[in-house]
C-alpha cells in the first residue's frame, strides 16, 4: 500500500492499481436531481421513522420506570405511563424538528463560533463561491469564518434559500484558489443536494433518542429502586413480567442511540461521495478538491475546540483526529465520514 | 316476478354504466395528470434554461462595466501597450454590439473579448509598478472571477438546455412538446480552444 501523503509536486496525489480498481466501481448513473427527490423524501420517511422509533422507546422507557418504581406490570396500570411516555416524545420530536427547521443552522453556526463575513473581507473567497452558486444556479450562500488554526468547513441551512458555508481560518489560508474552490463545491453540493436540510433533522432526531436513553439511565439510577410494598403485593407472573419489561427498555437503552448514530453515520458517508461527486459537477476540475482533501488528511490538527461527535458529521473531514484515518475494521462504521483516501480515489478516478 | 327481475337487470345494467363512466373519468384524470406533469416539466425545464441565460448576460454586463476601469488603470503605467489596449476596447465594443438573442455571434464576440483580455494581462506581468497597484490587484482578481462565472453560467445554462432539449424530444413529452410549440434552444458554444481545455490545479 504506497502512502498518499506529501505533495507530489506535479499532477495530483497519485493513485495506485488497487485504488484505480476501487475508483471503477464509482457509480456515475445517479444525477443530481434524482439526488434531490431522494433526499428529500428520505427527510420525511426519516422524520416518521425516527418520530415513531422515539415513541416507542418513550412508551417503553416510561413504562419500564413505572414498573421499576413499583406499579402493577399489568396493561391497565402501565397504560398511562405508555402514553405519557410516548406523548412526552412525540412532542420533543415534533419540538425538535421545528426547531432545527428554523433555528438549527444558526445555532450551529453560533456553537461553532463562526462570524459572518462581508465581501471587502475575502474578495477572493466571496468570488469562489459566487462562481459556484452560478454554476450549480442556486443563491448565494451566507459565508461564515470560524477563527479556530485547524482546516475544517461544513455548510448548513433547510434549503439553498437559507443556507450559509463555514470556513475555518487555517483551512482557508492553507489554499490554493483551486483548492478552495473544490472545497467550497464540496460545501455548496451539500446544500443543492439537500444534505443539510437531512443532516440537521437526523442529527436532532438522533440526539434526541440518545437524550432520551441517558434520561431513562438516569432516573433508574437515581431514583431509589421498587417500593417494597407494591413488589410484595405482586407475585409469580408480575415479577416475570416486571424482569422481562425492565430487560427490553434496558436493551432498548443500550440499543436504540447506537442504531441512531449508525443510521445517521450510514448516510452521512454516503452523502460525503455523492458531495465529492458534486463538486465535480460544478467545477468539472477534480484535481482541486483531491488535492485540498490531501492538505486536510495530513493535517494533524483537531478541531477540538468547537466540533463534537454530534457536529463532526457536517464537515467537509471529520473533525475528531483519531476518527480520520480509520480502516475498514468495524468502527468504520460509526464514522461519519469515508476515508480520506477513497474519497481522493474516487475524485481521481473523475480525472482520468 | 318479473318486475322483481327486470329491476335488477336495470339496476345491473345501472351499475355497469356507471363503472364505464367511471373508469373513462378515472382514464381521462390520469391522462390529464400525466399531460400537466409533462407540460408543466417542460415549461419548468425552459423556465430554467432562460434563467441561465440571463445569468450569463449579467456575468457579461458585469465584464463590459469592469474593462473601462481596468484600461484607465492600466493606461497609467503601460500607455505606450496601445495596440493591447486598444484590441481590448475594439473586442469589447463589438461584443456590445451584438444584438440580443444571437446566441452564436454573442459566443464569437465574447470568445474575441476573452482573448484580449487575456493578452492584456500576459503584457502586464511586465510592468512590475502595475502589478503591485492594489487597483490593479483588486481589478484582476474581480476580472478573473467575472471570466470564471461567466464559464460556470454559461456550463449552467448548457446543462439546463441539455435537460430541456432531452425532455423535448424524448418520448412522450416530444408530442407535448411538438403540439404547444417549445421552441429548440441553442447550446452557448465556446469558440475558443484555450477555454476548453481542462484547468490545472497548482500546488503552491
Amino acid at each position: 500500500m504506497s502512502r498518499l501523503g506529501g505533495q507530489t509536486g506535479t499532477a495530483g496525489p497519485r493513485m495506485d492499481d488497487q485504488m484505480r480498481q476501487r475508483v471503477s466501481a464509482y457509480p456515475g448513473t445517479l444525477t443530481f436531481l434524482d439526488l434531490i427527490a431522494k433526499n428529500k423524501r428520505d427527510s420525511a420517511v426519516l422524520m416518521v421513522f425516527m418520530v415513531t422509533f422515539g415513541v416507542v422507546i418513550g412508551g417503553v422507557l416510561a413504562s419500564a420506570i413505572a414498573v421499576y418504581l413499583g406499579a402493577a406490570p399489568d396493561m391497565q396500570t402501565l397504560l398511562p405511563s405508555i402514553v405519557l411516555g410516548g406523548l412526552v416524545a412525540l412532542i420533543f420530536g415534533v419540538f425538535g424538528a421545528i426547531w432545527s427547521w428554523f433555528g438549527g443552522a444558526s445555532a450551529i453556526l453560533a456553537m461553532s463560533g463562526a462570524r459572518e463575513i462581508t465581501k471587502e473581507l475575502d474578495p477572493e473567497l466571496f468570488n469562489v463561491v459566487e462562481e459556484l452558486a452560478i454554476a450549480g444556479g442556486i443563491p448565494m450562500p451566507r459565508i461564515y469564518l470560524i477563527g479556530d488554526s485547524a482546516m475544517n468547513a461544513f455548510a448548513t441551512g433547510r434549503d439553498p434559500q437559507h443556507a450559509a458555508v463555514a470556513i475555518t481560518v487555517g483551512l482557508r489560508q492553507k489554499l490554493t484558489r483551486d483548492e478552495l474552490q473544490g472545497v467550497m463545491a464540496h460545501e455548496m453540493s451539500h446544500i443543492r443536494h439537500y444534505d443539510t436540510r437531512f443532516a440537521m433533522l437526523m442529527a436532532t432526531m438522533a440526539g434526541l433518542i440518545v437524550f432520551a436513553c441517558d434520561a431513562f439511565w438516569r432516573i433508574i439510577w437515581y431514583s431509589r429502586g421498587p417500593r417494597r410494598s407494591n413488589s410484595d403485593r405482586e407475585g409469580g407472573g408480575g415479577g416475570i413480567l416486571i424482569i422481562v419489561l425492565i430487560v427490553i427498555a434496558v436493551l432498548l437503552a443500550i440499543v436504540a442511540p447506537i442504531v441512531a448514530r449508525l443510521i445517521q453515520m450510514a448516510y452521512s458517508r454516503q452523502r460525503e461521495y455523492l458531495a465529492d461527486a458534486g463538486a465535480v459537477e460544478l467545477t468539472r476540475n477534480p484535481l482541486g478538491l483531491a488535492s485540498a482533501l490531501q492538505k486536510l488528511g495530513d493535517d494533524d490538527e483537531p478541531l477540538v475546540d468547537t466540533a463534537n461527535r454530534g457536529t463532526a458529521h457536517m464537515y467537509i473531514v471529520n473533525p475528531l483526529r483519531k476518527m480520520r484515518d480509520a480502516g475498514q475494521s468495524l468502527d468504520s462504521m460509526f464514522l461519519s465520514h469515508p476515508p480520506v483516501k477513497e474519497r481522493i480515489a474516487r475524485l481521481l478516478a473523475l480525472a482520468r | 316476478m318479473n318486475g322483481i327481475v327486470g329491476g335488477t337487470l336495470g339496476a345491473g345494467a345501472a351499475l355497469g354504466g356507471l363503472v364505464v363512466v367511471g373508469v373513462i373519468i378515472a382514464v381521462g384524470l390520469v391522462l390529464l395528470l400525466l399531460f400537466a406533469g409533462m407540460y408543466n416539466g417542460l415549461v419548468r425545464r425552459r423556465v430554467d434554461a432562460d434563467n441561465g441565460f440571463s445569468q450569463i448576460d449579467v456575468q457579461l454586463k458585469r465584464r463590459y462595466d469592469l474593462i473601462p476601469n481596468l484600461v484607465e488603470t492600466v493606461k497609467g503605467y503601460a500607455a505606450h501597450e496601445r495596440g493591447t489596449l486598444e484590441a481590448v476596447i475594439a473586442a469589447r465594443s463589438r461584443a456590445v454590439a451584438v444584438p440580443a438573442g444571437a446566441v452564436a455571434e454573442r459566443a464569437q464576440a465574447e470568445g474575441q473579448l476573452t482573448q484580449a483580455l487575456g493578452r492584456l494581462f500576459a503584457v502586464a506581468e511586465s510592468y512590475p509598478d502595475l502589478k503591485a497597484n492594489a487597483n490593479f490587484g483588486a481589478l484582476q482578481e474581480e476580472l478573473a472571477s467575472t471570466e470564471n462565472k461567466i464559464g460556470f453560467a454559461r456550463q449552467h445554462y448548457n446543462d439546463c438546455v441539455g435537460r430541456y432539449e432531452e425532455a423535448r424530444q424524448a418520448f412522450p413529452t416530444n408530442l407535448v412538446a411538438a403540439a404547444f410549440n417549445f421552441e429548440k434552444r441553442d447550446y452557448f458554444k465556446v469558440e475558443e480552444a484555450a477555454a476548453r481545455e481542462a484547468p490545472k490545479v497548482s500546488f503552491s
